[in-house]
């Protein structure tokens, strides 16, 4: 078992005065706005994920997707709204605070981000090195047992240049899960992927969730994947969720974004 | 009215002519050149309306070269500012944890040995040339005795520290850019930021560190290889003697000389270091940027060696008074 330093010791929480969500609600957007400059990206964006479940946030390309996600692990803080995570606003948090925080979330980026200076099985041995107190031996088997999570534990001595764009994502994610994080949240996980390895890493995330209950939210806008991985379904459109429900629900929704997508989606290359 | 001449249209004052009877028939030789004549007429008006319209905006171009101007400065103090913010935030995080030692020795290592043939090439020929420069000046006023002085003067006081730091940021400059710029563009070091890794002090801290140690340790060893040069040079050219060589050398400069102006380096290389570290940094974009970054890493941090090496002598000059008065 990895004993992860600095895990959240027990303090008073930071709620900045707000009620926070119920215990099952793991991840909660309160009307969340961003802008850059005079772009405003989000503009009210709720939502919610309940522990050991799997939300997907869809939405066109530039709708905002990648930038809601940052707010959930404190990439970036919004101009306005509450963000929690665990029963704390993780938009109030800073410092050693929000580095705890953050090592209860996994965050699997879309082209892996894997450091490319080092090996596969240097690029986790990083992480435990700095996190963990493990002995060598200890760090080895975490390492070969997230790398046999994802299928591909004859990959340790690679560099990621030596990587297919799918071995990647899955070498993302067994870095992602190699501190054992409570949530994973996954930046298109399956773009540009061919339709087999699309299905090989949806099916991945939903083992994650029934085996380990790992709370995720997955942006996409790849419905394969979202028809694999969903137990809940958001349409980001012009920065505000505009339909949430099981994916079913959302493309059944009247709103012309929605028929847009899902038929653009369908026509250029999705179910 | 001069008559139409379609090879020289430019004399005709008249309008063109119309219809086949006053000019070239189409279809001819004649006609082709006809058309021909046409279209540089047109050609040309085109040109002279373009020209009367371009000193009709005239104005308004001097309101956009204004405004592209007041762009450009908006910029400039934009980027500096957060120069500034970024060397704030180093000295505010340089002092907390985590001290990441073996990842500063990494690029100590970077910045000495892997540098290190580059910069004595580089000192090894400054004290050849120097010396064979030197040489007949000096042999004019019967001064040759006061080449190892002169010699050790030039390349302790000035050329060693500045053209070392020069090449270093060159080396150094675009490679620290390119490498960060690269990792922001690729996401690395969001990755690391997620994973409460500290990328500030994993990335920044420790090049900026290295390069502030390193600077001084390579103009010493290029003073020491330029200096090396001069003596092969003056034994070649007048068999002088070795001891010598460096009793005169070092006849005219005192330690604090020495100590001063290799110690300045410490500056130059924290400057090719936050510079370099800055741009990197703020790399937005892809690969065109990373590039761009790279580039202005080297020439800024260039300029602004230059620069505080006037304001480093200044002070050093105002502490410790001109060279040997000590």
């Amino acid at each position: 078992m990895i004993d992860v330093l600095q895990k959240e010791e027990a303090h008073e929480p930071v709620t900045g005065g707000a009620t926070p969500p119920p215990d099952r609600v793991i991840v909660e957007m309160r009307d969340v706005h961003k802008a850059f400059g005079q772009k405003q990206v989000l503009r009210g964006v709720s939502l919610a994920l309940e522990r050991g479940t799997s939300a997907v946030v869809l939405g066109g390309s530039g709708s905002g997707k990648s930038v809601l996600i940052k707010h959930v692990v404190g990439l970036l803080r919004p101009d306005r709204g509450e963000v929690w995570v665990k029963g704390e606003r993780v938009d109030l948090l800073d410092g050693d605070a929000l580095d705890r925080k953050r090592l209860s979330i996994g965050y699997l980026f879309q082209s892996g981000a894997l450091f490319d200076s080092m090996t596969v099985y240097e690029n986790m041995r990083f992480f435990l090195d700095r996190h963990t107190k493990m002995s060598k031996g200890e760090k080895d088997d975490a390492i070969m047992e997230v790398l046999e999570a994802v299928n591909l534990p004859g990959t340790r001595e690679q560099y990621p240049a030596e990587l297919s764009g799918g071995q990647k994502k899955r070498v993302g994610l067994a870095r992602a899960l190699i501190l054992k994080p409570e949530i994973i949240l996954y930046d298109e996980p399956t773009t540009g992927l061919d339709p087999v390895s699309v299905r090989v890493v949806a099916e991945l995330i939903v083992k994650l969730r029934d085996e380990r209950g790992i709370s995720s939210i997955s942006i996409t806008h790849d419905l394969l994947a979202a028809g694999i991985i969903t137990d809940r379904a958001h349409f980001l459109f012009e920065g505000k969720i505009i339909a949430s429900g099981t994916l079913a629900e959302v493309r059944r929704g009247d709103h012309p974004a929605l028929q847009e997508f899902f038929e653009g989606t369908e026509v250029y290359g999705g179910v | 009215m001069s008559p139409y001449d379609p090879y020289r249209p430019e004399a005709y004052a008249g309008p063109p002519p119309e219809g086949p009877s006053e000019g070239p028939s189409e279809g001819t030789p004649e006609g082709d050149a006809g058309s021909l004549a046409a279209r540089m007429r047109r050609a040309r008006r085109a040109r002279r309306e373009g020209k009367i319209l371009h000193e009709k905006g005239f104005g308004e171009r001097t309101v956009e070269r204004l405004r592209r101007g007041q762009g450009l400065l908006y910029h400039f103090l934009e980027q500096a500012g957060a120069l500034f913010a970024f060397v704030g935030q180093f000295f505010a995080r340089f002092w907390r944890r985590p001290f990441e030692v073996r990842e500063t020795v990494n690029q100590m290592d970077e910045v000495g040995s892997k540098s290190f043939l580059l910069t004595s090439i580089v000192g090894l020929s400054i004290g050849v040339v120097l010396a064979m420069q030197s040489r007949g000046t000096l042999a004019r006023f019967g001064a040759e005795s006061f080449l190892p002085s002169m010699l050790a003067l030039s390349v302790f006081k000035e050329i060693g520290p500045v053209l070392t730091s020069i090449v270093l940021a060159g080396r150094l400059g675009a490679g620290i850019a390119a490498e960060l710029g690269s990792m922001k563009v690729t996401e690395q070091i969001d990755a690391l930021e997620v994973a409460a890794l500290k990328p500030f002090h994993y990335l920044v801290v420790t090049r900026v560190v290295a390069c502030a140690v390193m600077f001084p340790v390579m103009t010493m060893l290029t003073d020491v290889i330029a200096m090396s040069g001069g003596f092969i040079e003056s034994s070649l050219s007048s068999d002088m003697d070795y001891r010598v060589f460096i009793a005169t050398a070092f006849d005219s400069m005192q330690f604090a000389d020495v100590v001063v102006d290799t110690g300045k380096t410490a500056i130059f290389g924290f400057i090719v270091g936050i510079v370099s570290c800055f741009l990197g940094y703020s790399v937005r974009g892809g690969t065109r940027e990373v590039g761009q970054a790279a580039m202005q890493a080297v020439v800024l941090s260039s300029l602004l060696i230059l620069l505080a090496d006037v304001v480093v002598v200044r002070i050093s000059l105002m502490l410790f008074g001109p060279p040997g008065s000590g």
